[in-house]
């Protein structure tokens, strides 16, 4: 871990770290995200990592996508390749021996227990990601407005995703965010 | 049962609904993937069961659920961990490698133009605005995900399940210690209470 090194090496260990510890996903690794490219590593600033993660969830695809433009963000197209790839490639290998293991191992009732251990840190995770992007993001009034109408509008209705984005950013062009 | 199994089209007993279809080839998985993928605003995991149990029927929902509970509970991306095992089950290595490509590869493309549109124009005042709005939106959507996965804990009363979720948000949110120590502590503390209270209703 030498920050004068290359950057790409850090963007590898980085992730290649964070991967194996990303439990409930992309989304519940944020906080720790915004912990080492803002907070550690001063890769960007505050406002460009909650414009990332905008980006992110705007474009199509999965929300790891956000490392690749962490990645682009520190070292060009090598950086993007190289964090993505830090980032699914351990887990994923992992992922194919576990299920190969389990197709054996099928009766074993720890598979259950270990799971339903995890889901309450994952929503701890997820939570804690809305707050730390809520805190790096421009903060009003008309913002946190809009932060709560929109959670509302997403939990009361079945609306697509991307129709709340949208209203999110047409509401900040025409000025009233 | 999920209400999206697969229509009643397939006569055949629920034990062979899965190989009614032949097991897709290497390229018919990249692209399956891919198509799924640049479908999928905000996640793409609904789609990956649209397209593999409705569309192509390469899997039953139970199938599906069972192996998308497992890539839930690894660590890592869960829509890539499933894209892995679930194109190494039909063709082994190759095909994980090849589902994971067409999942990743062209979105991660079209990210990366986008990034760079970002890089170069980010700072124009009507851009930042949008953003600003697309920023609010994106956090709305992740507290309404939180939500719904805390329903089932309010329902339950699950009052321990609640002060780890908690314990989990201060330690990370707002003292924002790493990861990885909240999760070397907390981990076994999640396991334990979890066995102890299956221990207990049974």
């Amino acid at each position: 871990m030498n920050p004068n090194g290359n950057p790409v090496w850090s963007l590898v260990l980085t992730f290649g770290l964070m991967s194996l510890f990303a439990v409930g996903g992309a989304n519940a690794a944020i906080p720790e995200m915004h912990r080492i490219a803002v907070d550690v590593r001063h890769w960007m600033t505050d406002r460009e990592f909650a414009d990332i993660y905008a980006i992110s969830q705007l474009s199509p695809g999965p929300n790891v996508l956000i490392v690749t433009l962490i990645g682009y963000s520190v070292a060009g197209i090598t950086g993007a390749l190289a964090a993505t790839l830090a980032m699914c490639v351990p887990t994923a290998a992992f992922a194919y021996f576990v299920s190969r293991w389990l197709a054996r191992s099928r009766r074993s009732r720890w598979p259950a227990i270990i799971q339903a251990s995890l889901v309450p840190l994952s929503i701890g995770l997820m939570a804690a990601s809305a707050l730390v992007v809520a805190e790096a993001a421009d903060r009003t009034w008309a913002a946190l407005l809009a932060t709560i109408g929109a959670a509302i509008l997403a939990a009361a209705t079945r609306l697509n995703p991307l129709w709340i984005l949208l209203i999110g950013g047409c509401l900040g062009f025409a000025g009233v965010i | 049962m999920p209400p999206d199994s697969p229509p009643a089209a397939v006569p055949a007993p629920r034990i062979s609904a899965a190989t009614s279809q032949p097991p897709p080839g290497v390229v018919a998985l990249f692209f399956a993937f891919a198509k799924m993928s640049l479908a999928g605003f905000g996640g793409a995991l609904a789609f990956a069961r649209r397209g593999i149990v409705d569309e192509h029927r390469w899997m039953t929902a139970d199938e599906f659920n069972e192996t998308y509970a497992l890539c839930h509970f690894l660590p890592g991306p869960n829509v890539v961990n499933l894209s892995v095992v679930f194109g190494a089950r039909f063709r082994g290595v190759i095909g994980g490698i090849a589902a994971f490509a067409g999942l990743i590869g062209p979105p991660m493309v079209i990210v990366t133009i986008v990034g760079a549109l970002y890089m170069r124009y980010g700072e124009i005042d009507a851009l930042r605005r949008i953003l600003t709005g697309v920023t609010c939106g994106a956090i709305g959507l992740l507290i309404a995900a939180v939500f719904r996965m805390m329903l089932p804990l309010l329902k339950r009363r699950d009052i321990a399940a609640l002060a780890i979720m908690v314990l989990v948000f201060v330690a990370i949110g707002l003292v924002r210690l790493p990861l990885q120590l909240v999760l070397v502590a907390m981990i076994p503390i999640s396991i334990a209470v979890t066995f102890m209270m299956r221990r207990g209703a049974t």
